[in-house]
C-alpha cells in the first residue's frame, strides 16, 4: 500500500486517485466523488509531513467507502431512493478509526439498495458495471467497492457483508475481500441491513494490506454492544512460527487459536465440504480449488474431507433470519425525519404507504414482504423460530469441522461473474448465488474471498477460506500460502 | 343478576435514571423545549445501535424487590413492530418473551395481596399533540426506561383497583425509581375489567381502559365499567372486547379500537442487544439497597402514630424519611447500608417514651401543619434536619415552647431566612422562649400579686371561686410578655394564695 512520505505526497496519491475515478466514470462505480474534501485533507497531511509531525498508518491513502456507511461527507444513500438528500450529522466508528489514521475518502460506492442483493443491479444509481467484462455484472452487493479496488482506483474500498456482500463481489473481480467474525468490527454508523449477521470488512489487493487494515478498524466499541474484546491484534503471529505451523484444532470454534511450537506442516490441514463439489458449481471453480488443494499439498499441508449436511438448510434459514431483521431494521424509514418523503399524501398513513412505496426498490420490498410474513404471530414458530434453530445446527457444524481441520477451502459462489440482468427477474437465481456465502454470517465465522486465476472467458475465478471465530489474523496471513506462484 | 368484577392492571412506571434506556441523552425532560432531550440513538437515524443504561437495571431490580418479586438472572429484549410517530424507529424495544422481574405480590394496607405476573423494561414512546389538521411530536420521552407491572387479576372492586394503584405509586416511590409524578404521566394504568356471574367459574368478557394517570380515575372508570358491562349482561348482550378511553369530564369510557382487529406486534428478538446475564451476587447487592418501604414504616411507627396520620404521612416519602432518621438519631441508630435514595431498612419497634413523644409530636406538625400550608409541595422539597426537629421536640417536652410556639418554630424552620437554624435559635429569634426559672417566675408572679388590680380576684380565688386563676395566671403571662410557662405559673400562684 502508498502511503504518503516525504516523498511521495498525500496530494499526489489522492489525484492520482481521483483521475482514475473519473476516467473510469462509465462502470458506475461511484455515487459521490469527494474531489475537494479528498484533496483538502491531502494538503493537511502534506503539510503535517512537511511540519516533521507524526502521521497514521494509513496517511494519505485514498480509498472508497460503501455509501451505506455514515460520514458527513457526501450524503449517506445506501443506493436507495428513499435516503436521497440525507447527510449525516455524524461518523461511523470504522469510518473514524480508518480517517484517524489518515486514510482519504475519495467517494462513496454503488451497492444494491440497502445491500439487498447478488449484483448491484438493484441500486437505485443502476448498476455497476464488472472490471473484467463491462457487460458483466460487479457481483453485490458492494459491487462499487470491489470494482473500484480491482480497476486500481484506490489502495482499499470498505465494505459490508451479510451474506455474502464482500467476498462474492471480490470474488467476480480478481481482488481479496474478508468478512471478519461477527463483532470484529464495529456497526455503529453502518446503514443496518441484518444486526445478527451484518459484518464491516474490506477489498485490499494484498493479505498485507487486508491485515494492516483489520489491525486499525477492529476492537470493542461502546456505541454497539456486539463488538468482541479486541482480540485481533493480541492473536499470535501466523508467519513468524513457519515452517512450524500453528494448530486452530482442539482450541474451539469460540476461542482464539492456540499457536504451538515444534508443529509440522503437515499438522496443519485444510478441509474441504463435500457437499460443494458436486456439478452445482461451475467446473473451472472446481478445477481452480483442486488445483489451490494440490499447493497446500505441496507444501506439505494435509487435505481433509468435510461432510456438513446442515450447510443444505442455511440458504433458507438465512432466506428466513435475515428479512425479519431486514424488515426491522426498515421500519425506521418512513419520511418523516430524513431522507425521501412522497408528496403525494393527505393523511399518516397515505405518507408512510407512499413513501415506502417510492422510496423502496422491488428487492427491498420483496425481502421486507417475506420478513413480515415469517413473523406474523401465526408464523413465528414455523418459520423464525425454526430458522433459528436451523442456525444453531449451522454454528454447531462449523464448530465440529474445526475440531477435524484449520481451516476451510470452499468456492465463494457456484459461478463467476454472470451477464447484466441474466437473474434480475428471477430472485430465487440470485439467492442461489450466496449458496456458499451465507453460512459462514449465520454461524459467525471469518471467511477471506482470495483471487485464484481466471476463467476461459478471462473471468476471476475466487475461493474462499474459512476460519473458527477469531481466528481472523491467522486466516489472513494463511492466505499468503495461496497467492499466485507463492 | 349480581356480577363478580374481575381486574387486572398494567402499571407503566417511568424510571428516574440519569439519562435513557438506550442513549446517553438526559432523561429528565422536564422544563425543557420539545425534542432537545433526543440522540441520533432516539430519532432513529440510520446505523444507529442501542446502547444500554445499567441504572435501569438496577432500578428494575428494586422495583422488582419492593413488589416482593423474584429477579430473573437471564433476561432478554424483543422488538415490538407498530408504525405511529411517536416510534422513530418503527418498533419498541420491549421484553416480551423473557422479562426481568419474575412473580411477585403487592399488599394494600387492607392487608389483601395482588400477586404480580411479571414486570419488564421498556422504552417509552414520544408524545403527540394533536391539532385540527396537525399533529405535533416531541420525542424528547423516547426511549425513558419504563417498567411494565403486570397484575393477576387479583382484584375485584374498584375500591380496592384504587388501593392497588395507589400502593404501587408508594412502593416505586419509596424505591426511589421515580418522580412518582402522576400529573406528568411519570405512572400510567391500563385496567382490564370483566364481570362473571356470582358463583360462575368462568371469567368475562374483559374491556381494558388505557392510559389512566390517576387513583381516582382508575377508580371511577372501573366503577363505570362495572355499572355498563352489566347492564349490557342484563339486556342479556354481550361485552364486546375493546379498548376504551376514560373522559375524566364526562365520567364515561370510551371506544377507540376493537381488539378482534387487534395489532400484529411481529415480535422479535432485539439483535443489537446481548442479553442481560445477572449473577446472584450481584442481584443480592442490589436487592439489599432496597430503602425502607410503607409496610416497614407501618410495622416501626404503627404502635406510635395513629393509623389515619401514619397513611397520610405515607403519601410523603420524604417526610417517612424525616420521621426514620429522626427516631434513628432519638435512638443512637446511625444509617448503614448505601440506599438509592430513602433510608436503609430497619423495622425494630420504637421503644423509648422520649422518641414516641417526639415522633408523635412532629408527625402531627407534619399532618396538621406543614400539609396545611399552601406552599407545603414546596416545602417537602426541603425538610427540617433530624437534628432540628429533634431540638424542637426536646424544647416542646421541656415545656420551654408552647403547642402555639412550638408550631410557629415549625414553620419558622422553612423559611429562607432561618433555614439551617437550631430550634432554639429560631426560638429566640422570635421570642417565644417559656420562662420556666422559678425564681425569675416567682419575682414576675410577685410584681402582679402586689398590684392593685389583682386584689379582688385573690381574695375571690381564696373564697373559693377556683376560675379566677386563669385572669391571674393571665395577668402573669402579660407582664411576661408571653414567655412564661403557664403551667409553672399557676402552680406557683397556688403554692402562694393557699
Amino acid at each position: 500500500m502508498k502511503i504518503a512520505n516525504s516523498k511521495v505526497s498525500a496530494v499526489r496519491l489522492v489525484e492520482d486517485a481521483l483521475k482514475k475515478a473519473h476516467e473510469f466514470e462509465d462502470y458506475n462505480i461511484f455515487t459521490f466523488l469527494n474531489d475537494e474534501g479528498a484533496l483538502k485533507k491531502a494538503r493537511e497531511i502534506d503539510e503535517k509531513i512537511a511540519r516533521g509531525e507524526k502521521v497514521g498508518k494509513l496517511a494519505g491513502v485514498p480509498y472508497a467507502l460503501k455509501d451505506n456507511f455514515l460520514s458527513p461527507e457526501g450524503e449517506t444513500t445506501a443506493s436507495a431512493h428513499i435516503l436521497q438528500g440525507f447527510t449525516s450529522p455524524i461518523t461511523a466508528t470504522a469510518v473514524k478509526k480508518l480517517e484517524d489514521e489518515g486514510a482519504i475518502m475519495i467517494g462513496r460506492t454503488n451497492l444494491d439498495a440497502f445491500a439487498h442483493g447478488s449484483s448491484t443491479e438493484n441500486s437505485y444509481f443502476g448498476p455497476t458495471l464488472n472490471s473484467h467484462d463491462k457487460a458483466r455484472v460487479a457481483g453485490g452487493s458492494s459491487g462499487g467497492s470491489a470494482v473500484a479496488v480491482a480497476l486500481d482506483i484506490v489502495e482499499f474500498a470498505t465494505g459490508t457483508d451479510t451474506g455474502g456482500s464482500i467476498r462474492q463481489p471480490a470474488s467476480f473481480n480478481g481482488v481479496y475481500g474478508f468478512k471478519p467474525t461477527y463483532g470484529c468490527i464495529s456497526r455503529y454508523g453502518v446503514v443496518a441491513m441484518a444486526s445478527s449477521t451484518d459484518c464491516v470488512g474490506f477489498f485490499t489487493k494484498t493479505p498485507d494490506d487486508m491485515d494492516l487494515l483489520m489491525s486499525i478498524a477492529n476492537g470493542k466499541d461502546s456505541k454497539d454492544l456486539t463488538t468482541l474484546d479486541d482480540y485481533y491484534n493480541s492473536q499470535s503471529d501466523f508467519s513468524r512460527l513457519a515452517p512450524s505451523r500453528p494448530s486452530l484444532r482442539g482450541s474451539g470454534a469460540h476461542s482464539a487459536p492456540v499457536v504451538a511450537d515444534g508443529l509440522e506442516k503437515s499438522d496443519l490441514r485444510i478441509g474441504i465440504i463435500k457437499e460443494f463439489d458436486n456439478d452445482s458449481v461451475d467446473s473451472e471453480i472446481r478445477k481452480a480449488l483442486k488445483e489451490k488443494c494440490k499447493l497446500l499439498e505441496s507444501k506439505g499441508y494435509e487435505i481433509v474431507e468435510l461432510d456438513m449436511p446442515a450447510l443444505k438448510y442455511a440458504l433458507a434459514a438465512y432466506y428466513i433470519i435475515v428479512p425479519a431483521e431486514i424488515t426491522s431494521n426498515l421500519s425506521r424509514y418512513d419520511g418523516v425525519r430524513y431522507g425521501f418523503r412522497s408528496e403525494n399524501s393527505s393523511d399518516l398513513n397515505g405518507l408512510y404507504a407512499n413513501t415506502r412505496d417510492e422510496g423502496f426498490m422491488p428487492e427491498n420490498k420483496r425481502r421486507i414482504m417475506i420478513g413480515n410474513f415469517v413473523l406474523s404471530s401465526g408464523f413465528y414458530d414455523a418459520y423464525f423460530l425454526k430458522a433459528a434453530k436451523v442456525r444453531t445446527l449451522i454454528v454447531k457444524e462449523y464448530e465440529n469441522a474445526f475440531s477435524k481441520c484449520d481451516f476451510i477451502l470452499t468456492p465463494v459462489s457456484p459461478n463467476p461473474a454472470f451477464k447484466l440482468g441474466e437473474k434480475v427477474d428471477d430472485p430465487v437465481a440470485m439467492y442461489l448465488e450466496d449458496l456458499m456465502s451465507v453460512s459462514l454470517n449465520l454461524a459467525g465465522v471469518p471467511g477471506l474471498a482470495i483471487p485464484a486465476g481466471k476463467n476461459s472467458d478471462g473471468l476471476p475465478i475466487g475461493l474462499q477460506i474459512v476460519g473458527p471465530r477469531r481466528s481472523d489474523k491467522n486466516l489472513i496471513e494463511f492466505a499468503n500460502e495461496l497467492k499466485e506462484g507463492a | 343478576m349480581k356480577y363478580v368484577p374481575t381486574i387486572g392492571i398494567e402499571c407503566h412506571v417511568q424510571l428516574c435514571t440519569k439519562t435513557k434506556l438506550f442513549s446517553e441523552v438526559d432523561n429528565d425532560a422536564r422544563g425543557k423545549e420539545p425534542n432537545s432531550c433526543v440522540s441520533p440513538v432516539d430519532y432513529a437515524l440510520p446505523g444507529m445501535l442501542p446502547r444500554l443504561n445499567g441504572a435501569a437495571i438496577r432500578y428494575a431490580i428494586l422495583a422488582g424487590r419492593a413488589m416482593n418479586c423474584e429477579i430473573n438472572a437471564f433476561s432478554r429484549f424483543d422488538r415490538k413492530h407498530y408504525f405511529y410517530p411517536d416510534s422513530p424507529k418503527g418498533y419498541q424495544i420491549t421484553q416480551f418473551y423473557q422479562p426481568i422481574i419474575g412473580p411477585g405480590f403487592v399488599e394494600l394496607p387492607s392487608g389483601t395481596k395482588i400477586r404480580i405476573n411479571h414486570a419488564h423494561l421498556e422504552g417509552d414512546a414520544g408524545k403527540l399533540t394533536h391539532f385540527d389538521s396537525y399533529s405535533l411530536v416531541d420525542l424528547n420521552r423516547v426511549d425513558t426506561p419504563l417498567i411494565e407491572i403486570v397484575s393477576e387479576p387479583d382484584i375485584h372492586s374498584a375500591h380496592d383497583a384504587h388501593d392497588y394503584c395507589k400502593e404501587l405509586w408508594r412502593l416505586m416511590c419509596y424505591a426511589g425509581v421515580t418522580y412518582g409524578d402522576l400529573y406528568n404521566g411519570n405512572m400510567r394504568f391500563d385496567v382490564n375489567v370483566s364481570l362473571a356471574p356470582e358463583g360462575s367459574s368462568e371469567l368475562g368478557t374483559r374491556a381494558e381502559v388505557k392510559n389512566l394517570n390517576s387513583f381516582r380515575s382508575v377508580e371511577r372508570a372501573v366503577e363505570y365499567e362495572i355499572s355498563r358491562q352489566s347492564k349490557i349482561l342484563d339486556d342479556g348482550s354481550k361485552v364486546i372486547q375493546e379498548t376504551l378511553g376514560w373522559n375524566d369530564a364526562t365520567g364515561k369510557t370510551t371506544g377507540q379500537r376493537s381488539k378482534e382487529e387487534a395489532k400484529d406486534y411481529r415480535y422479535m428478538p432485539e439483535p443489537d442487544l446481548p442479553p442481560i446475564n445477572l449473577s446472584a451476587e450481584f442481584i443480592a447487592e442490589e436487592s439489599a439497597k432496597l430503602p425502607m418501604m410503607p409496610n416497614d414504616y407501618r410495622e416501626k411507627f404503627g404502635g406510635v402514630i395513629k393509623d389515619d396520620i401514619l397513611e397520610i404521612l405515607l403519601d410523603y416519602p420524604a417526610l417517612m424519611t424525616t420521621l426514620q432518621q429522626l427516631e434513628q438519631s432519638l435512638s443512637g441508630h446511625a444509617s448503614a447500608r448505601p440506599v438509592v435514595t430513602g433510608e436503609p431498612r430497619s423495622s425494630s419497634v420504637v421503644t423509648s417514651g422520649r422518641s414516641q413523644k417526639a415522633l408523635v409530636l412532629v408527625a402531627n406538625l407534619f399532618a396538621s401543619v406543614l400539609l396545611a400550608e399552601e406552599k407545603s409541595a414546596e416545602y417537602l422539597n426541603d425538610l427540617p434536619t433530624a437534628a432540628q426537629l429533634s431540638d424542637l421536640a426536646e424544647m416542646n417536652e421541656k415545656k420551654e415552647l408552647s403547642s402555639t410556639a412550638t408550631k410557629e418554630v415549625f414553620l419558622k424552620m422553612f423559611d429562607p431566612g432561618m433555614r439551617g437554624k437550631d430550634a432554639r435559635t429560631i426560638a429566640k429569634e422570635l421570642g417565644v422562649v417559656q420562662e420556666n426559672d422559678l425564681g425569675a417566675l416567682e419575682a414576675i408572679v410577685d410584681a402582679v400579686l402586689a398590684k392593685p388590680e389583682t386584689q379582688k380576684a385573690q381574695e375571690d380565688f381564696r373564697n373559693g371561686e377556683e376560675k379566677v386563676i386563669g385572669f391571674l395566671v393571665g395577668q402573669v403571662m402579660k407582664e411576661s410578655h408571653g414567655k412564661a410557662n403557664p403551667s409553672a405559673v399557676q402552680e406557683i400562684l397556688r403554692k402562694k394564695l393557699s
